[in-house]
């Protein structure tokens, strides 16, 4: 099986079981901690964490399948995740969203051939004040332009090569 | 009447306000010393109860009452939960103070587990705030390295061990039950009620669920008095309040303002007015799903908690969305049940089915293929759902839908009737 946390993984692994008076709700920070070191949830990988965890099967795949942060699919170095909803919306989210799917070429929900960018809406992020903002893996960025868009795009295709 | 009183946000804009250094140079802590070495716990609940503070994630119930519903006497171990799944649209008041000013917050938590004889807390942070999530661990750190935080706090016997943890972008989490259900490592489906948290909670045991702006307010209870505390504010509407608002202002952001402001207040002056050249047309006062108010209505009323609730909407988080005449009132309810459909957790059938419903109404709507008897067949899945669903997501979805379709129904048989906004596009 191909699933091995690394030496600091386990380390946080292990920290995380002595949060909780049960192993099950170590599931949440599991997948956190794996998602970081795997990318996404393959069946199999799903199988090891309910090993490692002592739970049944379907208790980790309906946690990945409930939580939206947890991806099922590979997705790009940068998962571009811009909110649209209506703080956001009423300064003009929608029309950075367009704008990132013509610029990169993709639709949202897609990945750029590449493997660079993913592009999805996602829901509130709690930053209204600074809006429109878009999350790019764990990272915010507020108060976005178009102008700001292609530099930010710019800075993460440099930061890549 | 102290009406420019800063009690929340007074450390947020010092450099290093994260730091437990510059927390503790501007007195931070020494609430906690006076809890520990002058106050028995049933003092500080009665302090709390009588500033009567309500809790401020929305559904206003006040915090002290709620304290004294936990059995002094537990089998099973007793848990505090503080709530940071800040994820009502709008509302971005709890990043400030967990991200700029987290001693606050933890010695709020700890003086809280001490007053009702909590060893055990968890901070519930949503996923997204990986920022917020590392501060509060350094804080945590912080605290324990200086003797707050794990065994025999400061000599008193007392014990409390503090962890983070966080979603995983899920909206539901914030309501208090699926919080819970979410911390054991569950879906987040809410559970039925009673019975009450208090009662059996978290691993079955008598539960507290605080929101960190609440908590974050009790160092200040505890140091000035909950007689100082309720003199700000108005009668019934104690304290300031952290108010978020954005859209169509100048200066969007997080203020802190007393309880019975007029809203007029914080959007013309706080807020610096809407745009040049631009009026009024709406404002969702309390987060997104509290119902919405017409201009006339947000011009007059005042942001606490008894004067909302007399125009039929809530101060809910104090997530104020102010909205100008180029927004389309229609595409605006539609993006907002899109959310409400996409978030249901499905347990509930009128809710899992209600939103979908109303999303696909809306959305054909939108497209320019909407049906005039959609508008009351809106109002009607509304009426489906309103109290008919284990949580108050059900009644939330519907705040924005119906109070639309109460107030803004000509921007809704305009959309119908000729297949475009009422707003110039």
């Amino acid at each position: 099986m191909a699933f091995e946390f690394s030496a600091e993984g386990k380390k946080a692994f292990e920290n995380i079981l002595t949060r909780y008076p049960d192993k099950e709700s170590a599931l949440l920070p599991t997948l956190h901690l794996a998602q970081k070191e795997f990318g996404s949830f393959t069946v199999d990988r799903m199988d090891a964490i309910a090993g490692l965890l002592g739970l049944p099967h379907v208790r980790v795949y309906r946690g990945v399948s409930f939580y939206t942060m947890y991806q099922r699919q590979e997705v790009g170095k940068y998962l571009l995740q811009v909110c649209t909803n209506v703080s956001c919306s009423l300064l003009g989210a929608e029309k950075l969203v367009t704008y990132l799917g013509e610029t990169l070429g993709i639709k949202v929900g897609e990945t750029t051939a590449d493997g660079l960018f993913t592009l999805i809406e996602v829901e509130c992020l709690g930053a209204c004040g600074n809006a429109p903002v878009m999350m790019v893996n764990d990272d915010y960025y507020e108060d976005l332009t178009i102008e700001k868009l292609d530099a930010l795009l710019d800075q993460l295709r440099r930061n890549s090569e | 009447m102290n009406s420019s009183e800063i009690i929340l946000l007074q450390n947020v804009d010092r450099p290093n306000s994260e730091s437990i250094g510059v927390y503790r140079e501007s007195g931070g802590y020494k609430a906690l010393v006076k809890a520990l070495k002058e106050m028995k716990p049933g003092e500080i609940v009665e302090e709390v109860k009588k500033s009567g503070v309500r809790g401020r994630g929305g559904a206003g119930f006040p915090a002290g009452l709620k304290w004294s519903f936990v059995p002094k006497e537990s089998e099973k171990p007793k848990y505090l939960c503080c709530n940071a799944d800040e994820g009502e649209p709008g509302t971005f008041k709890d990043r400030v103070l967990i991200e700029r000013d987290p001693h606050q917050l933890i010695e709020g938590i700890i003086i809280s587990c001490y007053a009702i004889g909590i060893h055990t807390a968890y901070i519930y942070i949503r996923g997204e705030f990986v920022k917020g999530a590392r501060i509060l661990e350094q804080a945590i750190a912080e605290a324990h390295e200086n003797g707050f935080l794990g065994k025999n706090i400061l000599g008193s016997g007392f014990d409390v061990d503090l962890y983070v943890h966080r979603g995983a972008g899920a909206y539901i989490c914030g309501e208090e039950t699926a919080l819970m259900e979410s911390l054991e490592g569950k879906r987040g489906n809410p559970r039925n009620k009673p019975p009450f948290p208090a009662v059996v909670g978290l691993y079955g045991g008598p539960t507290v669920i605080n929101n960190v702006e609440t908590l974050s307010n009790v160092p200040h209870i505890v140091t000035k008095g909950g007689d100082w505390y309720a003199g700000i504010g108005t009668e019934k509407s104690t304290g300031t309040k952290l108010f978020c608002i954005s859209g169509h202002v100048q200066k969007p952001g997080v203020y802190e303002l007393p309880l019975g402001v007029p809203l007029k207040e914080l959007i013309y002056n706080v807020a610096g007015g809407l745009g040049e050249g631009h009026r009024l047309k709406a404002v969702i006062p309390g987060g997104s799903s509290t119902p919405i108010l017409t201009a006339e209505e947000a011009e007059k009323v005042t942001l606490d908690y008894e004067s909302l609730e007399a125009l039929g909407t809530a101060l809910g988080s104090g997530a104020v969305i102010v909205m100008d005449e180029t927004t389309c009132i229609v595409r605006s309810t539609w993006r907002l049940s899109k959310f409400y459909e996409h978030e249901s957790c499905g347990q509930c059938t009128p809710c899992r089915e209600g939103t979908a419903w109303m999303e696909k109404i809306l959305a054909r709507i939108v497209r320019g293929e909407g049906r005039p008897e959609d508008i009351d067949l809106l109002a009607d899945i509304c009426d489906n759902i309103f109290g008919n669903t284990l949580c108050p997501m059900g009644d939330a979805a519907t705040g924005p839908v119906l109070s639309t379709v109460r107030k803004f129904r000509n921007e809704y048989e305009y959309f119908i009737e000729h297949k475009r906004s009422i707003v110039g596009n």
